[in-house]
């Protein structure tokens, strides 16, 4: 690798890192905004016009706040907790591919962090990790209240990444590849996207990603009612900004990592011809580049529906209770997964791809049968 | 008692199929919000939009003058006696010769002042007025003061000026003309 290319990939990765950083700000803004909009209210509009440089005045009073840290806790660790959490965040977004390549001379550089063929167990790894970040801040303040959402983070976290690792090996068995990038590649073709193929894996993994998010309707974590803050009770100033930071960064990941998995990448509708026809009236060099420019642009545009919907269910759903938190988790989840891993194996066996939707068919007839067969809502009459 | 005939029956049965997957009413309550999210605000933005506040709200206080431009004042006390929250204080003092132009009749308020931080607007001053002399307007607020100095309104900020005078109207052709006339938009 010359120097040309070292560079170009060091502006790549810098980018990336720059827009994750902003897009994470402006996710807050987005999250008042949103909030406020389903709520019938106009939301943050005072800080400059429409309320655009909030994050900043909110950033600026994040940093002037008192930073306290409690006399019994564990200091390093208390420090550590927080740095984790958002070290774990940035680190996910290195393996997400954001666009096809860039091409200039002979070279041609991948738009993406770093092309490695572990990818999608990198992105597990790196998440798992992120676990250390609550647990490890929640049990060095030395506060019960603290220590108990760490552990509900924890075992919230740990429960659902199973059913999340299991409904993703089926998108694995049909790339038979771990590499993000070979399993967007797969899905050039607008029915070949992984929603289409794998319609019940996306509903599980959406719902996993929501709760390894620490979102609602899965933030018991931070559950106010019962836990004051959760895990970051006793933090303040910038080290409860880095938590709330590391949430929206783990939010745009898993929103480029949804859109990644199921939704096609940077691909879209057309994208071929589009590619071709650019290539011929700007030449093959200048064309192709800016083909991976729009790619990266509908890719941006996938990453940015997810996180409105994100927000759209934070407040739309009540939180769960944690029992029907654990419930869901290991008694229909992790179930529907691995049956959904063993169709999908069957379909393979005869190369067809669609088989998942076998489960999706009977599950519609179970519904509309129990639906005809239970009993009748008896009208009561009311009490005078 | 029925009150509306939208109170539903809370029944235990066992839920169906459908309903404990969760999915169908997540997506109903999804479309639910989703139409809030279009809907048109409430929102008044404050400061620089004023709704009309209707020909009752008390604001800023005034004192009368008659139809020929004389104080209607005539310093009885009665609305320092009415006010509860002791706001208002006043001197008295007796009409000379000459001035039979300026106040209405031969005793006279020399010195009228409200404190603007203890007002409650409460109206009840208005209520005692034997002579209809003060008047808590339904146009105009007492303005944001900064300075403790500001707080004590003499009588230099409270008689009517004559030719801007004071009429009450019933109907909403008097739209609420705050501190910015220009700003003002009626939201009614």
């Amino acid at each position: 690798m010359d120097l040309t290319v070292l560079l170009v990939k060091g502006i790549i990765i810098l980018v990336i890192f720059g827009i994750t950083l902003l897009i994470a700000t402006y996710s807050t803004y987005a999250e008042r905004k949103v909030a406020a909009f389903l709520q019938d209210r106009l939301g943050p509009n005072r800080a400059g016009p429409w309320g655009l440089l909030q994050p900043i005045a909110d950033a600026g009073k994040m940093f002037f706040k008192e930073d306290f840290i409690p006399s019994q806790a564990s200091k390093w660790l208390f420090i550590l907790g927080p740095c984790l959490a958002m070290l774990t965040a940035l680190m996910s977004s290195a393996v997400i591919p954001f666009g096809d390549s860039i091409r200039f001379d002979n070279y041609s550089i991948p738009v993406q962090g770093i092309e490695i063929n572990i990818g999608v167990l990198y992105i597990f790894g790196v998440v798992s990790l992120g676990v250390y970040g609550i647990m490890v801040g929640g049990w060095a303040s030395n506060n019960k209240f603290s220590l108990l959402g760490a552990i509900r983070a924890a075992s919230q976290n740990i429960s659902y990444e199973i059913a999340l690792g299991l409904s993703m090996i089926a998108i694995l068995m049909m790339t038979g590849s771990l590499s993000v990038r070979a399993i967007v590649d797969q899905q050039a073709s607008f029915f070949e996207w992984n929603i289409f193929t794998q319609p019940l894996g996306f509903v599980i993994f959406l719902t996993c990603a929501f709760a390894e998010c620490n979102r609602t309707p899965f933030d018991l974590p931070e559950c106010e009612t019962e836990l004051v803050g959760g895990y970051h009770t006793e933090y303040s100033s910038m080290k409860l900004g880095f938590y709330l930071f590391a949430e929206y960064i783990n939010m745009f990941v898993s929103s480029a990592f949804v859109s990644a998995l199921y939704f096609g990448g940077f691909h879209y509708p057309f994208m071929n011809e589009v590619g071709s026809a650019l290539e011929r009236s700007m030449g093959a060099i200048t064309g192709h580049n800016i083909a991976t420019a729009i790619g990266f642009v509908v890719f941006f545009g996938k990453i940015f529906f997810f996180i409105f919907f994100f927000m759209w269910v934070r407040w739309t759903l009540p939180r769960f209770r944690y029992d029907q938190l654990m419930n869901l988790g290991w008694k229909t989840l992790i179930p529907l997964s691995i049956l959904n891993v063993v169709i999908t194996g069957a379909g393979l066996l005869y190369n067809f791809k669609y088989a998942t939707w076998a489960i999706v068919i009977v599950m519609v007839l179970m519904v509309i049968v129990s639906g005809a067969r239970a009993p009748k809502r008896e009208a009561i009459p009311q009490q005078v | 008692m029925q009150l509306t005939n939208r109170s539903k029956q809370v029944s235990n049965k066992e839920m169906t199929l459908a309903e404990k997957m969760y999915l169908p009413a997540i997506v109903g309550g999804l479309a639910i919000t989703i139409s809030h999210f279009f809907r048109k605000k409430p929102t008044i933005q404050y400061p620089e939009v004023k709704k009309y506040l209707g020909p009752i709200y008390r604001g800023h206080h005034i004192l009368k003058r008659d139809e020929q431009g004389r104080e209607r004042c005539t310093a009885c006390g009665l609305c320092a006696v009415a006010c509860p929250a002791e706001a208002i204080s006043m001197v008295a003092a007796e009409r000379k010769k000459g001035e039979e132009n300026l106040y209405r009749e031969e005793k006279y308020a020399a010195v009228y002042e409200i404190n603007m931080l203890r007002c409650i607007f409460c109206g009840l001053c208005e209520e005692a007025c034997p002579k209809q002399a003060v008047y808590l307007r339904h146009d105009l607020m007492v303005p944001v003061f900064q300075e403790r100095d500001e707080v004590i309104y003499g009588k230099d900020r409270l008689v009517e000026n004559m030719n801007d005078r004071y009429i009450r109207v019933a109907n909403s052709e008097v739209q609420a003309t705050p501190t910015e006339p220009s700003l003002t938009r009626a939201a009614t």
